[in-house]
């Protein structure tokens, strides 16, 4: 495998894990909002 | 920006936008929307968190559908102009990635449901999902041209689950909007397959127009449109809608028998030439925008 190729891979594994990362913080946010929905309606 | 060519391309991990197409997210906008209506028409309301998490859910069970249905569907879609660039055939991700995601967006999206709304709702989704994945795409498609005819009831499940994630319950109007968009399906498809049909036949895809033939599927087209109409307009006879979706499902739902009857009355078998069939298969998707769009309108106006 070449450099060039090694870099394309490594690039799109650093893609991938950002969006995985936002992705994951979306979900923190959303069950956070949930929780709190939640909690409010069994009140 | 130019792109790197690879020497082993399977080694080269997949791309997130692959992921993204693998959901499908074209087709998903009438899935999602259908849902939400389907929502705002049931009689109370989800707190907008809860309603927001159970549309994300509904979107999600559309886009773990389009992913297993195209990791099934890899050799067909190879052979379809339409289809042979999304990512499995185009050689852009691996099968195993493909059902994994799929897999995991299902199992997902109707936890999420269960938790965030009920889990009649969660029950629904994941009949949804299960009823595209085994019963249309592994048994119907490849094996029956009634395929649509049965498999529109997937595409029918969204407004039933968005009303059962608002008020825990199914009543006669979601059913009714679940008939209408499993009566609509037949004629949406089959006026598509009919200028893409030798795509279909290339593909060995059983669809109507390949096996029936073009005027046997242009009289079935018409044929189904006429219990469509009546399915959109009787939530108003029977007291479940105001006369604002009355008149406004009448009035589509006569255009919609006019062009019907203009693709029934076409002869053409050059896919070029097909323009009522084009303008058909057009008009059906603003069809089902508006009429769900009238539904919550008049539910708000009322």
């Amino acid at each position: 495998m070449t450099s060039e190729e090694d870099e394309v891979i490594r690039k799109r594994q650093r893609e991938r894990a950002r969006v995985t990362a936002l992705l994951l913080g979306a979900f923190v946010v959303l069950l956070f909002f949930i929780t709190i929905a939640k909690t409010r309606a069994n009140w | 920006m130019p792109t790197l060519e690879l020497t082993r391309p399977a080694a080269l991990p997949a791309d997130w936008r692959d992921f993204l197409a693998l959901t499908k997210p074209r087709v998903m906008y009438l899935v999602v929307f259908t849902g939400l209506c389907g929502m705002l028409a049931a009689p109370t309301l989800p707190p907008l968190v809860l309603g927001f998490t159970a549309i994300l859910c509904i979107a999600l069970g559309a886009g773990a559908c389009g992913a297993l249905n195209q990791w099934y569907e890899v050799d067909v879609d190879a052979k379809m102009r339409r289809t042979a660039k999304r990512p499995l055939p185009d050689g852009r991700m691996d099968r195993q990635s493909a059902l994994h995601f799929g897999v995991a967006l299902g199992v997902f999206s109707v936890l999420l449901m269960g938790l965030a709304s009920n889990w009649l709702a969660a029950a629904l989704l994941a009949a949804s999902i299960l009823f595209y994945v085994f019963i249309y795409t592994v048994w119907l498609k490849p094996r029956t041209a009634q395929n649509i005819v049965i498999g529109g009831a997937a595409g029918a499940f969204p407004p039933l689950i968005g009303w059962a994630a608002a008020t825990g319950s199914v009543a006669t109007l979601p059913l009714l909007l679940f008939a209408i968009i499993f009566l609509w399906t037949p004629p949406h498809f089959w006026a598509l397959s009919l200028f893409v049909r030798s795509d279909y036949a290339n593909a060995g895809i059983p669809m109507l127009p390949v096996v029936a033939g073009v005027e046997s599927t242009r009289r079935q087209i018409l044929i189904y449109t006429l219990p469509m109409a009546v399915a959109a307009i009787a939530p108003w006879p029977l007291g479940l809608t105001g006369a604002v979706y009355g008149v406004c499902a009448t009035v589509l739902s006569f255009v919609f028998l006019v062009l019907a009857a203009r693709v029934a009355a076409n002869r053409t078998s050059d896919p070029a030439q097909m323009h009522p069939e084009k303008h058909l298969f057009a008009f059906s998707v603003f069809y089902l925008f508006a009429l769900f769009a009238v539904l919550v309108a008049d539910r708000f106006i009322a």
